[in-house]
């Protein structure tokens, strides 16, 4: 789960991690007000869920109120568009005013999962401030590491270590050291999969302070942190991707043609990459999951044709726990609800194969079934090229 | 033959008297598995489908000598039954629990190669030898026993993998799931050198997707020690960066874990990888008649 810059910040302060003094508003003369309390200049900051914010406009250095006031009324309500946003961009709902600070250097810090290694690494580099990949591309020896034995966590000397290598100030290499520390017990009292700071900045009077800061939690930990499920921002999230959560639907709504409706994730990925290679392209990743009922199925199949993008629907069970009599009855009640005009192709197989393709061919539907993935694919691929002529 | 699991295995399930438990003990019953304990604490001397329940999984080895063990237990308590599973002295253990948070896992994951256990998962269907033993939620019936060992991360895509084998008359040795989550226990790296010893198997599928380093990893291997046939195929080439396809495990981060690369690094280990889904079996029987 992602949450916001201002979200993160607070979460930092928490742990004693500097963050410049700010405040997160909703509104131009919250904006204003804001910047007259902590003093100008300020930074005015557009809180979406997407990196590139600088690069976009979303970022505005204010030397005055009257400059606060035109950068919130020119942000807030409208679309950001980034190089991570696509060309929609995302609408601007909250700005960040900050304290402007005196930059002297920045540097990039940031802890992770290493999954080959199976530990938490520590990532520093003295390239702060700019996009840590292509650094890593251009100079992988610009990229220090510290990795983390699990059994015994981060250790001072190698948090230390870090630093001296980052060359960072004399005076500033113990601060940093017990920030490092800090990030760290952070990242992990918090289920963080990502805690970055970028750039961590030193100050002309060489004082540490996090310029920006991104946390990634771990869905599978917000179940132990009540607080931390409040945070999720829902308007940054595909109105259909949050109808279908609610749902208990796994999916992923993409820019392509053909709708699919799989059980597990592995086939879910397959069955759009068999799209794909017979020429068409998927609309969307949905995994109804392997104890899907006849309503979730009515539910997933609803948010498919509900997609304006939609010109088939490819519907991919192999039935285990989830079985294809209760598959095909959710599937039918749903067509007959919604009034389907699009291609429906069905496969079935696994769990009561038998009865399910029964009620498929008695509902009075008119459904394209095939019994392989091979013949699915032929199919699929059929409509395609109709659709494309 | 078959690895990790055959007739002898000893049985256990944690959480066996828990509703996915009892279901899934009784079908494993069927499926011809040993059961010989079931724990769940506080449920000491009762009975699952003819099994004895202990309170303790020690008390249950010291009992059964059950040597492998399976987990129905809930996310929150899931690790800490693996590390009892794995101080008991149980050689295998098998998690399918789905969203254990991935700081549980990194030190139990450490644990584990301390106390000399294999950990299969979490987030896996499991395991089965047809016809032999079963440690997992498959369904047996869709399995015959025959020469093809598979390693997969994913559990539905495994099933119409052997289905498509089934469907050409050719069965499997064993097939693994290794899990869906960041940090799983036995890799494709560990399993292709057993499947490699075992005398029964024949040829490997590797079914793989985005994420991680896990196929760039089994591709370097291959390379070295492996002389049996190998077909795989990658999930996800059409999966954008940065979400989460469902499983855990399956995200693009940072340009790291497309479906390209690992395409690539196994092509040039000299596997050969399904263009297409509907195509993994065809493909394995080419190469056993080539």
């Amino acid at each position: 789960m992602k949450i916001h810059e201002f979200q993160a910040k607070e979460i930092f302060a928490a742990y004693g991690i500097p963050v410049a003094p700010a405040r997160a508003v909703a509104s131009v003369d919250e904006a204003a007000a804001a910047a007259a309390e902590i003093g100008t200049p300020v930074v005015v900051k557009a809180q979406i869920h997407a990196g590139g914010r600088g690069k976009g406009g979303g970022i505005v250095l204010a030397h005055d109120l009257d400059g606060v006031r035109e950068a919130a009324d020119r942000l807030l309500g409208h679309p950001l568009v980034t190089p991570q946003t696509g060309p929609e961009g995302r609408t601007v709902r909250t700005l960040l005013v900050e304290q402007a600070s005196d930059i002297a250097s920045e540097y990039y810090l940031a802890i992770t999962i290493d999954r080959a290694r199976r530990t938490a690494v520590v990532i520093g580099s003295q390239a702060g401030g700019v996009d840590i990949e292509e650094t890593a591309a251009r100079d992988p020896d610009a990229i220090l590491k510290e990795w983390v034995e699990p059994a015994i966590g981060l250790r001072p000397f190698q948090a230390h270590r870090l630093v001296r290598k980052l060359g960072l100030p004399a005076s500033a290499v113990r601060p940093a050291t017990k920030l490092v520390l800090s990030l760290y017990k952070l990242f992990c009292a918090e289920d963080c999969s990502l805690a970055e700071i970028n750039p961590l900045a030193i100050t002309d009077d060489e004082q540490l302070v996090s310029i920006d800061a991104k946390l990634n939690l771990d869905d599978s930990g917000l179940f132990r942190h009540p607080k931390a499920q409040a945070l999720r921002d829902l308007t940054e999230e595909d109105p259909l991707e949050v109808e279908a959560t609610a749902a208990n639907l796994n999916y992923i709504k993409l820019d392509g043609n053909v709708g699919c409706l799989v059980n597990g994730a592995g086939l879910a990925m397959a069955t759009m990459d068999l799209i794909d290679h017979v020429g068409a392209r998927p609309a969307n990743f949905l995994d109804v999951g392997g104890g899907a009922t006849a309503e979730m199925i009515e539910k997933g199949f609803r948010i498919l044709v509900g997609d304006p993008d939609v010109e088939a629907v490819f519907i991919n069970i192999f039935g285990g726990i989830l079985r294809c009599d209760i598959l095909a009855e959710g599937v039918v009640a749903a067509a007959k609800a919604v009034d389907v005009r699009c291609p429906i192709i069905v496969r079935l197989e696994g769990t009561n194969v038998d009865a399910g393709r029964g009620i498929l061919a008695n509902s009075g539907l008119s459904f394209q079934t095939a019994t392989d993935l091979r013949e699915a694919a032929q199919l699929v691929g059929a409509v395609a090229k109709g659709g494309a002529s | 033959m078959s690895i990790l699991i055959d007739r002898q295995t000893r049985a256990l399930v944690q959480g066996i008297t828990g509703g996915e438990g009892r279901f899934h003990t009784e079908r494993m019953l069927q499926d011809g598995t040993n059961i010989v304990a079931g724990v769940t604490p506080g449920k000491a001397g009762e009975s699952v489908e003819g099994v004895p329940v202990f309170d303790t999984v020690a008390d249950a080895v010291a009992a059964t000598g059950a040597n492998a063990s399976i987990l129905f237990v809930p996310p929150p308590f899931a690790a800490d039954a693996i590390c009892e599973a794995a101080e008991a002295g149980i050689e295998l253990v098998v998690c399918l629990t789905e969203g254990i948070p991935v700081h549980d896992m990194l030190p139990v994951r450490r644990y584990v190669d301390l106390a000399g256990a294999r950990l299969l998962g979490p987030n896996t269907p499991g395991l089965i030898s047809p016809g032999k033993s079963k440690l997992g939620v498959m369904a047996g019936y869709i399995h015959t026993p025959g020469p093809i060992g598979i390693i997969s991360r994913s559990g539905t895509l495994t099933y119409e993998v052997v289905h498509q084998l089934t469907a050409l008359g050719i069965g499997q040795s064993t097939c693994v799931g290794i899990g869906g989550d960041p940090i799983v226990g036995l890799t494709f790296a560990d399993l292709l050198p057993m499947f490699e010893a075992d005398p029964e198997t024949e040829g490997i599928i590797l079914i793989g997707e985005i994420g991680g380093s896990a196929e760039e990893e089994a591709a370097a291997l291959i390379e070295r020690e492996i002389s049996k046939p190998v077909v795989a195929f990658i999930a996800g080439r059409t999966a954008p960066p940065g979400r989460r396809m469902g499983h855990a495990g399956a995200i693009i981060t940072g340009g790291a874990g497309t479906a390209a690369a690992k395409i690539a690094a196994l092509t040039a280990a000299g596997v050969t990888v399904a263009p297409s889904p509907a195509e993994i079996g065809s493909a394995m029987a080419e190469r056993l008649n080539s």
